[in-house]
């Protein structure tokens, strides 16, 4: 990389922080209680609208894993989403009405609060629909992770975002409050992704799986990024630049090995095909406040409304994370 | 055991998680074995006057004097040193000194230790290897720890301590090692016998060779374990501490689901324990371990299962492209997951050929992958494995990847596809399939004309199309017989290759399943091809340049 690039990419980090802290202003405090994150708490940061629905389980599946703070802000919610968090007693909860879109979909107002509270800490983020999965997940707590990853000197871990949906039609499984997700939307796409590096950022970029295959089939270049890299143990210094999806030093998007090795990497399970995106891709369309001129919802809009079956005879069906390890979406690494 | 009189003494080095380290020393105590705790002298007072609440007074703890200990430093040596001369002193039945850290774990009943102990009175249980033939140092120094000077951290200053080698491995510069010190390491954690303990702490040239280690690299691997060798009567040279390092020659922890693992151990303790792991904790000291059935013990067991581990780190799995193994062209690794098979212009010659491969070979033939309208998968499957949809534009969006995740996908299947100069097949697909070591590529040239022959198709312009398709059949002849070329390539031309058509295809399925008698199969079925040659002379004389017409050579006197 030569000095030119370096130069540039440290002017769109700092752009990037300047940013966050002008857009901090329109974030409302609603109930701040940080003073209760302890030194070596993982800390989930969050932006979420009208998620009163998912939140139960979301909550419930991120402390178990070991997370010890919530810091959510909350974009102009109407359906209780706030006066619900406001009771959790692990929540920081800031409102605001202001545009997603403005403040590059959330990512302004989280770098903010990452800035503030998550320095020296392992911080996670993930949206409502967006649940961690990581190599022993189902012994081993987010701590053990985050031990692990300061013993080996790495800064950030990578969890690709693995789109999840049921079989048959999204509306024929209605999904109630506190119930896993899964239950409904297990059926993934093992090994449709396509990778490409980004020699700008140093990450990989990679796109497929379902919303590829059946909404993007013939513009395959416009499918969502599913690369994330949501685990990061935050310094004043570093800042995302679009979503989890890349971060700026650069150094934190260099999750992968390219000599033949693997890294260690998790998978960020997408609970977005139930019958509550059809609402809520109502109401985005609406607001027209998501990338790409919410693209992305008007194909869902049109083809879910017909029934479209996500679901196809090579769909795979969600075990657990050690069938994911098997089919290569993620990777213990060295972690033994 | 009688409380008074302890036969075994441990010294144990703490600086995290004081509330496990306690436990363990309760374990220790409550067994009849006499402590002295060595707590880190950068934790602050407070956490130690909690931890020496809860452990409560105890007639066998002691406290030991207090040292800062980094890593790899001298320290560490000083603080064992005056732990176990605290000890030897306290208690004069003691016959063992064992050396753990706060994170180590004992694996079996105290009592089963200090039985072994006694059995193997004044044996010194200490890994103990001779420099020279150290063979597990991993990328480090081996006989140089002990010649050259070490100003610099390892692993504050590493520019400054690389430099500092080198510079000394330039101008020769070597210490002198004290007579008759041979030079041993092994692993710092060690136990032993109270004889040979006192004569290295006794030793009238004590100070002489404490000056001495202290300018060694890493002391705590090789103090006790060079002294041992010169006042042990007799050495079992292997610690009975379990220890895995990494790569990055750290210690590998242990957590709850290694419970089972730990079990089949052959060694008294295990390093490192992470602080939350309760279940290790809970099982290994109480009795829980008693009660159930004793497990044969499998020390290989545990030795694969970390170098399995590590050969994921370093080697990966051959063929998976994922979020984190992204390998690069010129990494040397396999570029694909298994074996597979590409045929051109076969299915233009055989009537039936991928059905009749399929049979006669046992393995999964489809047609034209990168047919320009979609993907021809076997039997004309709209998705296949691993949910790679039948899309041309899916297809080639990433037309490289497209192959790997399929042959990912059905690891465990040979697939075997058709390509022709009409595909999309971009430079870079077919330099990658060139370049790989899995890929059997057999190509009869000339076969694109075949379809025009038949009047399968009829393009508008016949010598434009003909010449487009010759053009692409060059390109990828060119690739594949360069000189880089790792793939198993056999290319014929069409004349060559209707000399002798079924030894041919024998000689190519032979390659595909060397075991199997596939000279027996049934050979497919040819198409005829009477009045090609009138079809190439046509060609020619609408204009077409002899020299494309070459691979028809020697078929007929006509042309």
């Amino acid at each position: 990389m030569g000095f030119k690039t370096q130069l540039k990419l440290r002017a769109r980090r700092q752009v990037k922080l300047m940013r966050a802290l002008r857009k901090s202003l329109e974030l409302r405090t609603r109930v701040n209680r940080t003073d209760r994150i302890r030194p070596n708490d993982v800390l989930c940061f969050t932006t979420l609208r009208n998620e009163h629905l998912r939140l139960p389980y979301f909550l419930e599946y991120y402390r178990k894993m070991g997370v010890g703070h919530f810091l959510m802000v909350d974009n102009g919610s109407d359906d209780g989403t706030a006066e619900y968090l406001e009771k959790q007693r692990d929540v920081s909860l800031w409102t605001t009405q202001a545009s997603y879109k403005g403040s590059c979909f959330g990512v302004d107002w989280l770098n903010h609060l990452q800035w503030r509270y998550g320095a020296d800490h392992w911080c996670l983020v993930a949206d409502v629909d967006e649940f961690l999965l990581y190599p022993y997940a189902d012994t081993r707590p987010l701590q053990a992770l985050t031990d692990w990853l300061d013993s080996q000197g790495r800064k950030s871990f990578s969890a690709m975002l693995l789109d999840m949906y049921p079989k048959g039609p999204i509306a024929a499984q209605p999904y109630s409050a506190g119930q896993n997700p899964f239950e409904i939307a297990r059926w993934f796409d093992a090994a449709n992704y396509s990778l490409k590096q980004n020699p700008l950022m140093g990450n990989l970029w990679i796109q497929g799986g379902v919303r590829q295959r059946l909404f993007m089939a013939d513009s395959p270049e416009q499918a969502p990024a599913l690369n994330k890299v949501p685990l990061v143990r935050w310094s004043r210094k570093y800042a995302y630049v679009s979503s989890s999806h890349m971060a700026l030093p650069r150094g934190l998007n260099r999750v992968y090995d390219d000599t033949g090795g693997e890294q260690a990497s998790g998978v960020l399970l997408h609970a977005k095909f139930l019958d509550t995106i059809m609402d809520k891709a109502n109401e985005e369309l609406q607001r027209g406040q998501h990338y790409a001129d919410s693209r992305e919802y008007r194909a869902y809009d049109l083809k879910l409304r017909d029934g479209q079956n996500l679901w196809c005879e090579h769909s795979t069906e969600y075990i657990n994370w050690r069938q994911l390890e098997i089919l290569g979406l993620m990777s213990k690494g060295d972690w033994a | 055991m009688n409380a008074a009189a302890p036969t075994l003494g441990v010294v144990m080095l703490c600086h995290t998680a004081l509330d496990r380290a306690a436990q363990v020393a309760r374990f220790w105590l409550n067994a009849g074995c006499a402590v002295a705790l060595h707590i880190d002298s950068a934790v602050p007072q407070a956490q130690v006057a909690a931890m020496q609440a809860d452990i409560g007074a105890h007639p066998l703890l002691r406290m030991a004097p207090r040292h800062r200990c980094e890593w790899g430093s001298w320290s560490i040596v000083a603080a064992s040193q005056s732990a176990a001369e605290l000890l030897l002193r306290d208690f004069g039945s003691i016959g063992h000194v064992l050396l753990m850290s706060g994170a180590c774990l004992p694996l079996r009943p105290a009592a089963e230790l200090v039985t072994h102990l006694r059995a193997h009175e004044g044996t010194d249980f200490i890994e103990s290897v001779a420099v020279d033939h150290a063979d597990w140092i991993t990328g480090g120094l081996s006989r140089e720890r002990f010649t050259l000077y070490f100003p610099f951290s390892w692993r504050k200053r590493r520019w400054l301590f690389d430099r500092m080698v080198d510079l000394q491995r330039r101008f020769g510069i070597s210490r002198e090692i004290p007579r008759p010190l041979e030079p041993h390491m092994g692993s710092q954690w060690w136990c032993l016998s109270r004889a040979t303990l006192e004569a290295i702490l006794t030793h009238p040239k004590r100070a002489r060779y404490e000056r001495y280690f202290k300018g060694c690299w890493i002391p705590d691997e090789s103090y006790f374990q060079t002294l041992a060798r010169l006042h042990g009567r007799r050495i079992e040279s292997h610690s009975l501490t379990l220890v895995k390092f990494d790569r990055n020659g750290r210690p590998n922890l242990f957590y709850d689901d290694h419970l089972q693992l730990l079990r089949r151990s052959d060694r008294f303790l295990a390093r490192k324990i992470w602080p939350q792991a309760e279940n290790l904790y809970r099982f290994f000291l109480t009795d829980q371990a008693s009660k159930l059935a004793p497990v044969p013990a499998e020390p290989a067991k545990i030795d694969r299962y970390f170098e399995l581990a590590e050969r994921q780190r370093t080697e990966g799995r051959a063929g998976l492209y994922m979020q984190s193994r992204f390998p690069h062209d010129g990494s040397g690794q396999a570029l694909t997951a298994g074996p597979y098979s590409v045929f051109s212009g076969f299915d233009q010659l055989f009537r039936g050929f991928e059905y009749w491969l399929g049979q006669a070979t046992g393995t999964r033939a489809h047609g034209h992958l990168y047919a320009p309208e979609k993907v021809h998968f076997h039997g004309g499957a709209k998705i296949w494995h691993g949910a790679i949809s039948d899309s041309a534009a899916l297809r080639d969006y990433n037309p490289r990847m497209f192959l790997t995740n399929m042959l990912w996908a059905t690891r465990g299947e040979r697939q075997c596809f058709s390509i022709a100069a009409r595909d999309h097949i971009p430079a870079d697909l077919m330099w990658f399939m060139a370049k790989d070591r899995n890929a059997q590529i057999s190509v009869v040239s000339g076969c694109f004309l075949l379809p025009l022959f038949r009047g399968e198709f009829r393009p508008d312009d016949l010598l434009a199309h003909v010449a487009l398709l010759q053009k692409r059949e060059q390109h990828m002849l060119s690739v594949l017989q360069s000189r880089w070329v790792q793939a198993d390539v056999r290319v014929w031309t069409l004349a060559e290759f209707l000399q002798a058509p079924e030894r041919n295809l024998s000689e190519v399925l032979a390659k595909m399943l060397p075991d199997a008698a596939v000279a027996g199969t049934n050979q497919p079925e040819m198409q005829s091809l009477d009045g090609l040659e009138d079809f190439l002379k046509e060609l020619r004389n609408k204009g077409l340049p002899p020299v494309l017409l070459r691979d028809f050579e020697g078929r007929s006197g006509a042309i």
